[in-house]
């Protein structure tokens, strides 16, 4: 059910297009491109690989932007706490 | 050379960054009860060991979202009756141990029977072009995740005519077991772990009742130890400020909308059954798939003659408790004695994803170690 | 009581696929029915070679059969398998392989050039390895009762000097090492055999560790207790048949266990884990702390041994288990396999 793994599309074949050749670190297989027909990978796309079948595109600007999220974590809280240090509640 | 969207996902320093954050926010004062429903996110917990970094007031509760397991071992004797008679018997890795009444797959490879490992429907199609003399059987599992690449591959076996293949379809759909669970009267969740593959098919909407009917938040869920533990901050976030909702924590995989083509390709080929039986949770209606009659000649159920004879569980065995999480798997009486990996006696044993052999390979023995308390 | 007397503890009906796979169904076979006939009520651990005493000097013999498919793969074939893991078998005993006897069995219908090509790279690897083949002996079985082609070794050589071996001498503190990547020749023949239909640049680690376990004789001998070359069952089921002989906990550390890029690909996308998967060209060692460093330093400076690592140490908990650890402080056990690594989908 679960394990899906990220692969970069290598090429697609010119004798069928829902065919691809996907590479993880190394290692290769055809995958079958057919659930993806509204918004086909190409060559250097990421897809999520899940039995063969390319399930998903992985957009890397989510990714980028989930790690910048996660290295903000207690950065807001912090600042928060700072502010809070500076007693200005007290003035009300 | 780091494996991209998995490594900076496993990244030491973010890791210790996002506990110190689960600790902050989970304070010492609640106990917080979160169910992982996708038997991929237990295998991740044990595999990543995150229970040893978690505070000791979230407790993980293992959910039923483990197709081989919850599958009755009368469909798996029907599957390899129907491969008796000269045909290729087809299935993924996760099925060969699965034991029948009379055997698992390998050990019927062991008696002379033609089976064979497939990575993908698709390699099965392959089999079956192969070997045209021959008709080959794809025994298919897997929730909503693999369904569509099942029907996609009947699609591609009629474009090319092809006779000798069947595929012996045990499709489930995860919201009947994720209803089956918040029915169960011992249920006391908190919060969902949602499944993060199946919802690149489905998205986030089929979820919605969830948060809204019963109030339980849920966060979709990758698989990587940042990805569950950023779904558990957002967990927490919500449950401290009282809300409940659907939020997407996998975005760089799951589109909220899920995969109108995957969608497309399973209702071409398949409809729902009226009823199904999950082993250790009992008859549940609307909760699998069956080839529709459009595609009927490779229903190999149409096909060929199946002696669908149920097969019940030793009343001893306590499957059924620990999927619905209300019993942790060494709470079962049969856990680490009668039932273990190599002689499963019930469901959660047979697979490595399965809470109880999960419990057993990754974790048990831990906790007779000193020094190391782990609240299962 | 005569031995053929002995009670055996084996129950299963029959011989299953699993029983050869090296892992816990293996063990129960060895330790169930034929360590009892064979070997006495109370063989103590069993290793891959046994010592034996002639007239005075301990010199180690070992035997082992080689049932590969395919016969012939990127690295190697079977003809290597059968000369290396032998050596190997007695370098890890800490014994230099002096002669090895050989036996085949071969299929009534094997093409002839098949069979010189094996007999070849026999041939070769024995050159390579510094070993004489002394003797042989050939069986042809009916055409479908064998895969081809199976290969016996017997080899036999002296134990080197100042080498005991036992692992009942491993002490907490202890450091594991490893010669190199794990899962190389696995997932090689995985891949030979074409039913996943994955491709990679990767070879069979198939070689001769005598050079390497010499260089750490050399340098670390009063230190060296225990030595193991991971073969099918992988790394796992070698700590773990120590750690139960020893009752000591093997903790790993996973950010120091070397595995190539492809065969760690390979193992995400099928759901496996290096640590389960065969090797045919590496060696566990574990060392004395006191010596340890000089080890690793000896092993990394010998051709071949560059990889080589310290993966982990021997500690008081999780008693009878191998327990591999993260960077991040989360941890997991490492079971021994039931038979051989499945590939999964869930």
């Amino acid at each position: 059910m679960c394990l899906a793994i990220p692969g970069r599309i290598v090429e697609i074949y010119s004798d069928n297009p829902d065919s691809a050749l996907v590479d993880v670190v190394g290692v290769r297989r055809k995958i079958d491109l057919g659930l993806l027909p509204d918004d086909k990978p190409a060559p250097g796309d990421w897809v999520l690989v899940h039995v063969g079948f390319a399930m998903s595109k992985i957009s890397e600007q989510d990714a980028a932007d989930q790690i910048h999220t996660l290295r903000m974590l207690g950065e807001m809280e912090g600042a928060i706490e700072e502010v809070k240090g500076y007693g200005l509640e007290d003035l009300n | 050379m780091p494996m991209r969207f998995v490594d900076e996902f496993r990244e030491p320093e973010l890791i210790s960054k996002t506990v110190e954050e689960i600790r902050r926010l989970a304070g010492t004062e609640r106990h917080y009860r979160m169910m992982e429903v996708c038997g991929g996110h237990t295998h991740a917990i044990y595999r990543f060991g995150l229970k040893d970094i978690l505070p000791g007031n979230i407790e993980l509760i293992h959910g039923p979202g483990c197709p081989v397991c919850v599958l009755p071992m009368g469909r798996i004797d029907d599957g390899l009756a129907i491969a008796q008679s000269d045909v290729i018997f087809a299935a993924f890795g996760d099925m060969m141990r699965v034991p029948g009444t009379q055997g698992s797959p390998l050990e019927h490879k062991a008696r002379g029977m033609d089976v064979r490992i497939v990575y993908s429907p698709a390699d099965a199609l392959k089999l079956a072009r192969l070997n045209p003399d021959k008709h080959v059987m794809f025994f298919a599992i897997g929730f909503e995740t693999t369904a569509p690449s099942t029907a996609l591959t009947m699609m591609r076996a009629r474009a090319e005519k092809i006779r000798n293949f069947s595929v012996f379809c045990n499709h489930v759909t995860i919201i009947p077991a994720i209803r089956a669970i918040l029915d169960s009267p011992d249920m006391r969740l908190d919060a969902f772990i949602g499944p993060g593959h199946v919802s690149t098919v489905i998205g986030c909407r089929p979820y919605e009742w969830i948060a809204q009917n019963e109030h339980k938040p849920i966060v979709v869920s990758g698989f990587e130890p940042l990805d569950m533990l950023q779904s558990i901050v957002m967990l927490l976030r919500q449950l401290k400020a009282g809300q409940a909702k659907v939020e997407n924590q996998y975005k760089r995989v799951v589109p909220w909308e899920g995969n109108r083509a995957a969608l497309r390709a399973m209702a071409e080929v398949f409809q729902l059954r009226p009823y199904f039986e999950w082993r250790g949770l009992g008859f549940i209606s609307q909760s699998a798939l069956r080839i529709n009659d459009k595609y009927s000649e490779f229903d190999a159920e149409q096909r060929f003659e199946v002696p669908g004879i149920r097969v019940t569980d030793p009343k001893a065995a306590q499957c059924g408790e620990v999927l619905k999480g209300v019993l942790k798997p060494h709470q079962c009486k049969l856990f680490g004695r009668e039932c273990t990996p190599e002689h499963p006696v019930g469901a959660l044993m047979v697979s490595t994803e399965g809470s109880c052999a999960a419990y057993y390979n990754y974790e048990h023995r831990k906790a007779a170690m000193v020094g190391l308390s782990s609240i299962a | 009581m005569l031995p053929e007397s002995a009670p055996t503890r084996f129950r299963d009906p029959q011989i299953e696929m699993a029983h050869g796979a090296g892992g816990k169904a293996s063990r129960k076979l060895v330790e169930g029915l034929f360590a009892p006939l064979l070997f006495g009520p109370a063989p103590g651990p069993l290793g891959d070679a046994a010592l034996v005493d002639i007239n005075g000097t301990p010199v180690a013999i070992t035997t082992d059969s080689f049932v590969v498919k395919p016969l012939s793969f990127p690295g190697g074939s079977i003809g290597e398998l059968a000369v290396n893991g032998t050596v190997n078998d007695l370098a890890v005993a800490g014994a230099k392989a002096e002669a090895l006897v050989v036996t085949y069995v071969l299929e009534a219908g094997l093409p002839t050039p098949v069979l010189e090509a094996e007999v070849r790279a026999m041939a070769k690897a024995a050159r390579d390895a510094g070993v004489r083949i002394a003797a042989g002996d050939t069986k042809v079985v009916e055409h479908g009762k064998a895969d081809h082609l199976y290969i016996t070794t017997t080899g036999i050589g002296p134990v080197l000097a100042g080498v005991s071996l036992d692992p009942r001498s491993v002490r907490l503190g202890d450091k594991i090492l490893l010669s190199g990547p794990l899962g190389d020749h696995g997932i090689t023949i995985l891949l030979a055999r074409g039913e996943l239909d994955l491709e990679a640049d990767l070879r069979s680690d198939t070689r001769s560790v005598l050079p390497l376990v010499e260089a750490l004789v050399h340098a670390a001998a009063p230190g060296i207790r225990w030595m193991r070359d991971p073969t099918r069952g992988g790394a796992a089921t070698s700590l773990n048949e120590l750690a139960r002989d020893c009752g000591l906990g093997m903790v790993l550390f996973e950010d120091q266990i070397p595995v190539r890029n492809t065969v760690r690909g390979a193992c995400e996308l099928l759901g496996l884990d290096p640590l389960h998967i065969a090797n045919e060209g590496q060696f566990l060692a574990v060392v004395a702390p006191e010596y340890a460093d000089a080890a690793w330093n000896a092993l990394r400076l010998a051709p071949g041994g560059n990889e080589a690592r310290v993966i982990g140490e021997v500690r008081e908990q999780p008693a009878g288990t191998v327990l591999v650890t993260t960077l991040y402080g989360g941890s997991r056990i490492v079971d021994m396999l039931v038979g051989d690594p499945l590939p999964r989908i869930c």
